[in-house]
């Protein structure tokens, strides 16, 4: 086959035009990129360096094994298909650029070994079928979420175009004959389709050449392309993998919130740069599902613009201030966070991270709503509930504006007392929460769990009106200065009391003082405390033989995976195993472990007022998916906040005869839950 | 515009209250204080008031536990100047309170005289004296209470909107210098997150003055504080939703009302 | 001798408030006590023909003034003052209601005298006036001796206002009374809200909700067994902050004084502002969460429960006994 370096055009060797197309393919898009970095480079910085090992083997097995793109399985595999052979088409890309620029290398070009061709025509057949199902899943079927940007197109059609005149190449190739021709899979039938068409083997060079050209130049064309279009995922997501958080769930480092470009750290900005806009988080987000005005996609897409239009901008003016209605350009523009990102849309995350559980490409979308929370907290732009709970939980420690000395008021009626940590030693100590402690139908599964530990000989005690709120969701709603005087008022209290491991019936509590208390490097009071919700307690207990069940629970229930303990904590089998020694039939519903449906009381939802335009709450859908779950007669919660979502649930919908809510605890003390008293077991 | 808003410190009534071993007055150790919810109010308004038309706002408070927070917020707020006045260990009642105020206010520096004085229109301790008319007849100023809405559009007068019942309200004129008791602001009070309450502490400060000795008494002696009785109690009717409103029903029934 | 014992008769928009009754009766028992004649102090403006009303008292002294028209707290304390420098009653009862409250607060500093605030009851005792306040939002009460001469400041609902409606014309001395040139208060106009579907003063059944309905969307509950009683909804002060019920709809101290036949106060806790308007309903059940809610004292059947349960089981109770 001819050499496309040294073929002659119009009297110029093949180098030189392709000299003169690889330099400005590189130039435009090393402009754009350069241009981008500098745009990044004007927001906060963060620290997304450490741990280096540990990152690249993460990005490596999550970028080439695409994990999370096959969790929809159609599309799935044709991205995977569509994403190996791009590997293999970028590697003989660049082997052929550098051998066609210099053809004086000793290197025969990619296509000419059969280990490379090979597996690029395969792979190149599978993804050009990968990107028929693409294109009729995008044109055809559109799932919500997936929006025909003229871009999309131009990307879908160039990649056709690349494979299509690669293979065809491939075709020249094999009607040029030869021994090694002849076993080229896709080559060799389409070798007889170019001869059926009657090309012949005098037309075979020019053939092969052009389609040499054509593909270079499509490339190169793609490459160029690339940094300024929407789709630039290609380039920068194998980043934003290699920069994403190695602690799922974790809040931003403290600031004063993000109004504008600069405000946000460029890991959150490069959220917007990594984006593909394939949708998994919209249809995974229970906001938006339910009808608020958040859609994950939408948020980040806003992200993407910003940066977009900071690169295309002239040199930053002289900045507006934010409280002026400035965005950081220098523009007479609406304001980014509160005018182009609309307060509803940041107040309406539940911060239940299904759209960071889902996103292919790992963006974190709740650390810019909390960026974005935070300032307009710092505005004073929240809504009169928010802020009136907000005073209630400075000034009193709970969100219920009770007197701090009526948080144990639950205990009365209890048999035995519960012992105070504060005054006397205990091994658990036990960290109730406020919901547990002050909303009545709350109440009820507390008790039961106090009556449960002291059945099983649980040494337990709790901090009486010590305990306040652990402001997890203070956080979420971003106030963090509220967040640090809740957390001090709580260390403070802890300090003082004298146990050695903690338990808590509140999954909420559960992540806050498990991530969020110890100041992040372990040195805090927390260092070395086990913290375990109530359901791994239970596990554990079982597990080491010191819990029994009298009467087993026959019932056919149903589970569901509170935010916090399962996608949050990744605590999605304990509380199945209680379930299964209590004797009950768990039937999943369709959307369990990481794919829990949020009941919509997180990130301060809970503390919100409703919202016009909603068609169905997070808990009513959550509920009704209960309830078709066959059989299913009882739905187990583990979290007090999903009990008075789904009690209330269940009156909206008018589903109170099919399904009653309990509490695994309150299964656990319906089937006599005891402890197996054993000699050899000593406790602490 | 230079308005003066006057704060006070109350019992919060979230918590329980105690009464003193003499039987005759609250036990002020055991007591949680709060900012009265009115001068909050009044707050609130004055600084609606500074957004509008600008101006300066002073916030004042006598000395006692826990308001320095609620100055330090008043700052973090916006407020201009924030002043506590000490005025020796006895509390004052509201009309000791008022009567001392009047002889304050002209002795701070650069403070007097201002446009408008505005404190909420009611405290939940004013046994012997309400502060804000008290106040404006030792300063011989003109007086309206119940506000719920103020335009202060030409020097001189101020328009005020005063509840009556029903939902009615009645539109006033009043000659500035003037006093106001705030029954609501426009808008409820507004948050203030902690972490700027925080920088403010850090940054800005408390003027303190000292109070000239009390002249004025209480001319009230109380003989006697109690709890009190409830004077009836409801019948109450129990069971679950369902139980409890047929018992409902068969009462309603009775009355010929179902 | 003492000097007489002092009513303010409130007056509002061309009508005597209910408030000046219940002091009139107060007044009486007072004055009967003391061995001394009661007296009203009626200000206005051609007003004069409400005198008639106020025949439980002994006397009416009534001041005519242009400024006095409608509520003018400087104004009406002006005349107060100059009547009490002149006449030195006994104690002047002045009612603790948003006309009034003002005239309470001016009066004894104008005057240099005591002021007894909050006074739910006032009796006499060795010839002197005993009175029983609430303070701390009714958290605790205070029995005190009230000085002589002091304004007395009374919260509603110390008498029944049927006990002050006497007939008999009294007779009526009119004052004069200089006033200042310049009136440094000056009425402009009344601002209604616009008139509602509802006039709650004419509902014979009200369910009324409070916080504890927790949503707007909840009160369609409240609605529903309205409709079913064949009443209508109304609210607390802080679900009308909130907007979800116009101004129209709220019953209390700063809205509508209602006297229906039955009041479910729903999830309403019951501050001494929102009793003031519904505690002379004839049959009150309230629905609270809370048993030690204050709504439970003025109440007569009490439910502790979630309204959000208690409301519909409500209604369908009332609906099946409609059949």
């Amino acid at each position: 086959m001819p050499d496309p370096g040294l073929s002659r055009y119009l009297g110029f060797p093949g180098w030189l035009p392709l000299w003169l197309l690889a330099v400005a393919a590189f130039t435009l898009f090393g402009r754009r990129v350069v241009r981008i970095v500098r745009v990044l480079g004007r927001a906060r910085p963060e620290n997304r360096w450490d741990q280096a090992p540990r990152r690249v083997a993460y990005a490596v097995a999550q970028v080439f094994g695409q994990q999370r793109l096959v969790e929809e399985r159609a599309i799935g595999v044709a991205h995977l298909a569509i994403f190996w052979a791009f590997v293999f088409f970028a590697t003989s890309f660049f082997w052929n650029l550098v051998r066609g620029l210099l053809p004086f290398l000793p290197v025969p070009y990619a296509d000419e070994v059969v280990w490379m061709a090979v597996p690029m025509e395969v792979l190149g057949a599978l993804a050009l079928v990968g990107l028929v199902v693409a294109a009729v899943r995008r044109y055809v079927f559109t799932p919500p979420g997936l929006e025909r940007t003229r871009d999309a197109s131009i990307v879908l059609g160039l990649i056709t175009l690349l494979l299509v005149t690669f293979l065809g190449a491939e075709g020249a190739r094999a009607l040029a004959g030869g021994a090694e021709a002849s076993g080229l899979p896709v080559g060799a039938p389409l070798g007889r389709a170019w001869a059926a068409l009657g090309i012949g083997p005098a037309h075979v060079p020019n053939l092969y050449l052009s389609l040499w050209w054509a593909h270079m130049a499509t490339v190169l064309g793609f490459l160029a392309y690339l940094p300024y279009s929407k789709h630039g995922h290609l380039i920068f997501a194998p980043f934003g993998v290699f920069f994403t958080s190695l602690e799922r769930g974790a809040m931003p480092a403290e600031s004063e919130g993000a109004a504008r470009l600069e405000d946000f750290t460029w890991r959150q900005l490069f959220n917007g740069l990594s984006c593909a806009e394939c949708g998994r988080c919209e249809r995974a987000c229970p906001a938006h599902s339910s009808g608020y005005a958040l859609n994950p996609r939408e948020l980040v897409h806003k992200v993407k613009e910003l940066v977009t239009a900071a690169v295309a901008a002239p040199k930053p003016v002289a900045h507006v201030p934010a409280a002026e209605g400035g965005n950081g350009n220098g523009h007479d523009a609406p304001r980014f966070v509160g005018g182009v990102v609309r307060a509803e849309e940041i107040w309406a995350c539940t911060t239940c991270m299904a759209c960071m559980t889902r996103c292919p490409v790992f963006n974190e979308h709740i650390p810019l709503i909390v960026e974005m929370r935070r300032h307009l907290v710092s505005q004073g732009e929240l809504e009169q509930r928010l802020q009136d709970v907000l005073v209630n939980l400075g000034r009193y420690g709970n969100s219920f504006g009770k007197s701090a000395r009526t948080r144990a008021a639950w205990t009365t009626g209890l048999e035995a007392p519960i012992k105070d940590a504060r005054k006397e030693p205990v091994e658990y100590l036990w960290l109730v929460g406020d919901y547990a402690s002050y909303d009545p139908r709350a109440q009820e599964v507390t008790r039961a769990a106090a009556r449960v530990f002291q059945r099983v000989g649980l040494d337990f005690g709790i901090l009486y009106d010590g305990e306040q709120n652990a402001g997890n969701d203070v956080r979420r709603i971003g106030e963090e200065g509220l967040f640090g005087v809740l957390k001090d008022k709580n260390l403070k209290a802890l300090e003082k009391a004298r146990f050695a491991k903690i338990v808590t019936t509140d999954p909420h509590t559960y992540h806050a003082v498990k991530h969020e208390y110890d100041g992040g490097n372990g040195s805090g009071p927390l260092r070395g405390i086990e913290v375990l919700h109530v359901a791994e307690l239970l596990d554990r207990l079982l597990g080491e033989g010191r819990l029994s069940f009298a009467s087993p629970v026959t019932a056919t229930v149903t589970y569901h995976d509170p935010c916090y303990l399962g996608r949050y904590n990744g605590v999605y089998e304990p509380p199945r195993r209680v379930l299964e020694a209590l004797g009950a039939r768990l039937v999943e519903m369709p959307r369990n472990r990481d794919e829990a449906a949020c009941c919509g009381a997180g990130g301060g939802r809970i503390w919100m007022e409703d919202v016009a335009g909603v068609t169905e709450r997070p808990a009513e859908t959550r509920i009704k998916e209960a309830a078709g779950v066959r059989g299913a007669q009882r739905l187990v919660v583990s979290c007090p906040k999903d009990l008075v979502m789904f009690q209330d649930a269940l009156k909206t919908t008018q589903l109170e005869g099919s399904l009653v809510v309990q509490d695994l605890v309150q299964l656990v003390e319906s089937a006599g839950a005891t402890a197996v008293r054993s000699d050899a077991h000593v406790r602490a | 515009m230079n308005i003066v808003v006057l704060m006070k410190m109350v019992p919060d009534i979230v918590e329980e209250l105690e009464i003193a071993p003499d039987g005759k007055s609250l036990d002020l150790e055991a007591i949680r204080p709060i900012v009265s919810e009115r001068d909050d109010h009044a707050l609130e308004q004055a600084l609606l008031l500074k957004e509008r038309s600008g101006g300066s706002v002073t916030a004042l408070a006598f000395e006692s536990r826990d308001v320095d927070e609620v100055l330090f917020t008043a700052l973090a707020k916006g407020v201009d100047r924030a002043v506590k006045v000490s005025a020796g260990e006895e509390p004052l009642s509201t009309a000791e309170a008022a009567a001392l105020m009047a002889r304050v206010l002209p002795g701070v520096p650069n403070l007097m005289p201002a446009d408008l004085i505005l404190t909420g229109c009611q405290g939940i301790d004013d046994l012997d004296g309400v502060i804000a008319p008290c106040l404006a007849e030792h300063l011989r100023t003109p007086y309206l209470g119940i506000i719920t809405g103020i335009e202060t559009k030409e020097a001189g007068h101020a328009t005020v909107y005063k509840e009556f019942a029903g939902g009615s309200r009645g539109q006033y004129v009043i000659c500035l210098p003037a006093v106001l008791g705030v029954q609501a602001a426009e808008k409820p009070p507004r948050y203030v997150p902690v972490a700027k309450v925080r920088a403010v502490m850090k940054s800005r400060t408390i003027e303190c003055v000292a109070a000239p000795a009390k002249e004025e008494a209480s001319q009230l002696a109380i003989g006697a504080m109690t709890k009190p009785q409830a004077a009836g109690r409801a019948e109450m009717l129990e069971g679950d939703p369902t139980a409890v409103a047929a018992k409902v029903v068969e009462i309603l029934s009775a009355r010929g009302l179902a | 001798m003492a000097g007489n014992v002092w009513v303010l008769a409130e007056q509002w928009r061309g009508r005597l408030s209910d408030v000046t009754f219940e002091l009139l009766a107060l007044g009486r028992e007072l004055a009967t006590g003391l061995g001394t004649r009661l007296e009203a102090v009626l200000l206005g403006k051609d007003a004069g023909g409400l005198a008639a009303g106020l025949g439980a008292a002994d006397g009416v002294l009534y001041v005519e003034h242009p400024t006095l028209a409608e509520p003018n707290p400087e104004a009406q304390c002006h005349a107060l003052a100059t009547l009490v420098e002149a006449r030195k009653p006994h104690a002047l009862l002045l009612p603790l209601s948003n006309v009034s409250a003002d005239v309470v607060g001016l009066l004894p500093a104008r005057l240099k005298i005591p002021l007894v605030n909050f006074c739910r009851d006032v009796t006499v005792a060795d010839g002197q006036l005993q009175a029983r306040a609430v303070l701390y939002g009714g958290k605790l009460e205070v029995t005190l001796a009230v000085p002589s001469p002091a304004v007395v400041g009374v919260l509603p609902g110390s008498r029944p206002a049927s006990e002050g409606r006497k007939d008999g014309a009294p007779a009526v001395e009119d004052v004069k009374v200089t006033f200042p040139a310049e009136a440094r208060v000056r009425f402009e106009q009344y601002i209604d809200p616009a008139p509602g579907d509802v006039d709650l003063t004419q509902q014979a059944a009200l369910v009324s909700v409070g916080r504890g309905i927790q949503t707007k969307d909840n009160i369609e509950l409240a609605e529903e067994l309205a409709q079913a009683l064949g009443g209508a909804v109304s609210a607390s002060r802080p679900v009308i902050d909130q907007g979800w019920l116009p101004l129209t709809r709220q019953v209390g101290k700063s809205g509508a004084t209602v006297k229906p036949k039955l009041y479910v106060a729903a999830g309403i806790s019951g501050a001494p502002e929102h009793v003031e308007g519904m505690k002379g309903a004839e049959l009150i059940i309230a629905i609270n969460t809370d048993p030690q809610a204050p709504i439970f004292a003025v109440a007569h059947y009490g439910i502790v429960g979630d309204v959000l349960e208690v409301l519909p089981a409500l209604t369908e109770a009332v609906k099946a006994k409609k059949g």
